[in-house]
């Protein structure tokens, strides 16, 4: 990613694009709706039998009824906070870890290969020697949250670091700042688009973890919910899960996105057409 | 122009030598600059040029030989080099405390109503004026300057050159400019240095009237000499 804007580049008055950029998010809303509204429609009309896959609008009935009665609410509350520990245990050593590796060489020969080694393992095959080493309680759960967060975060900060353009690092320098005032101006602002990338796909690696690590032994979360439906074949509290996850994953990929477009503002200009 | 003595000079370097693996590229340059005097540093391409100015600014850890630069000085490189992420006004305000500075550098280059920009906002050469507020604001007593107007257009570049003079007359800083342009050489400097297989090998005090034209007496036949200098021939 280029951090230097193309200098010659005259900004077009920022009146226009915002008319723009609505009419495309309104069509971007009108496929899924459409799916929604065929899904809706074929299991109504019998041609998707209702213990297979029971229609949206008994889905979200069943969502009601469970969100009344505050089993949903609990068990959703188990699950965001399993999301929420390991996010923050993985994603603090991933930025630390990632930081002294992109910003000192001996901290990249030290930390860099084994992590690219580790890289290579799927870690959610990592269960089984999870449940050994801490046990198959709340740990295990946490622990493979942290691990799915911890390589892309990782990544997207080395890479970030790394990326920075030197010739503004050293501008920077001939301006008088020292390495740490360097980092606060420099690095840190440039290396956040890729930081936010990063906890972009860290969320959604900690959402998948968590699904698997919920239908291990679990008392609690959407997870258990879902596995327990299972048993007694009740398929709308299954696809009421699956509802979940995926609202979980909407709502927390717009709230980054908002958060960045505030701390990016200075890309405006670029990303307006 | 005061003369150069050993009272009133701001850059003294004495036998500077870079070498980029085998080839040396510097081999022992010297090189004084005296209080309020602009020099220009012209060589071809590949010749140094830009490579001393770096060991000038203190870019350079690699560099052996003694060389003296104020702490004051300030650095304009050919591209802008603001930080995108930050507006004009915190860009000029990168390491100064005081931001009345700021605002008076960026009056000075005619920008003071795109304080609140951000640098993607701006066309080429105002961004290039910004990048001289932020050398202006910091008061420097020299200005290092690296092809500052080479990635400008034919305009824009006259027009910066004429900023320059005028920023020049009423600051009083020295200067080490460095380019390949040897008609702006002549038109802002007081005297041209010739870099040439490391070493300097011609040191030409500039001595036109201001203000300065290339159709006023006594500049061709300098621009020719430096060309000579250059080994570029005259077109016969």
């Amino acid at each position: 990613m280029t951090l230097v804007a193309a200098p010659d580049t005259e900004v077009a008055s920022t009146a226009a694009p915002g008319r723009v950029k609505r009419r495309i998010r309104w069509q971007r809303a009108l496929s899924p709706v459409l799916i929604l509204a065929l899904w809706e429609a074929a299991a109504r009309a019998g041609l998707i039998a209702a213990d297979k896959l029971p229609a949206p609008s008994t889905v979200l009935q069943t969502g009601w009824r469970l969100a009344r009665d505050g089993t949903l609410g609990d068990h959703l509350l188990d699950s965001l906070t399993r999301a929420a520990l390991g996010l923050l245990i993985g994603g603090t050593l991933a930025l630390i870890l990632g930081s002294v590796a992109g910003l000192l060489r001996a901290g990249d020969d030290a930390i860099d290969p084994p992590v690219q080694m580790a890289r290579m393992l799927p870690h959610l095959a990592l269960v089984p020697l999870l449940i050994i080493w801490v046990g198959i309680g709340e740990s295990m759960k946490i622990t493979l949250v942290a691990l799915g967060a911890f390589f892309p975060l990782y990544f997207n900060t080395y890479a970030g670091i790394r990326d920075i353009d030197q010739r503004l690092v050293e501008a920077a320098r001939t301006c008088g700042l020292g390495a740490w005032q360097r980092i606060r101006h420099v690095v840190l602002p440039g290396a956040l688009p890729s930081l936010f990338l990063g906890l972009r796909l860290a969320i959604g690696a900690a959402w998948l973890s968590l699904v698997v690590g919920e239908q291990t032994n679990t008392q609690n979360g959407i997870g258990f919910l879902m596995m327990e439906a299972r048993e007694f074949s009740q398929t709308d509290v299954v696809v009421l899960g699956l509802f979940v996850y995926a609202g979980l994953g909407l709502l927390s990929d717009l709230l980054l996105r908002i958060l960045e477009r505030r701390t990016l503002a200075w890309r405006r200009g670029l990303q307006a057409t | 122009m005061a003369p150069r003595t050993a009272g009133n000079l701001v850059v003294r370097a004495r036998g500077v030598r870079r070498a980029f693996g085998p080839t040396p590229v510097l081999d022992g340059v010297d090189l004084d600059i005296a209080g309020g005097e602009v020099v220009a540093l012209l060589g071809g391409s590949g010749s140094g040029k830009s490579t001393l100015l770096r060991i000038l600014a203190g870019l350079d850890a690699a560099a052996t030989g003694e060389f003296a630069v104020p702490a004051q000085h300030a650095v304009v490189f050919q591209e802008h080099r603001l930080l995108p992420w930050k507006r004009v006004i915190d860009n000029v305000g990168l390491g100064v405390s005081d931001r009345s500075r700021c605002t008076d550098a960026l009056a000075e280059v005619g920008l003071a109503d795109r304080a609140r920009a951000w640098p993607v906002e701006l066309s080429g050469g105002q961004a290039q004026r910004v990048a001289f507020a932020r050398a202006l604001a910091r008061e420097p007593s020299v200005l290092l300057l690296d092809e500052p107007f080479g990635a400008l257009d034919a305009l824009t570049r006259l027009r910066m050159q004429q900023l320059f003079g005028r920023l020049r007359a009423r600051h009083g800083f020295a200067a080490l400019l460095v380019t390949h342009d040897v008609e702006e050489a002549l038109l802002l400097t007081d005297r041209a240095l010739v870099l040439d297989r490391g070493v300097i090998a011609a040191d030409l005090p500039v001595e036109l009237d201001h203000p300065r034209a290339p159709d006023r007496p006594g500049f061709g036949a300098l621009r020719r000499r430096l060309l000579d200098l250059l080994g570029v021939p005259a077109v016969v």
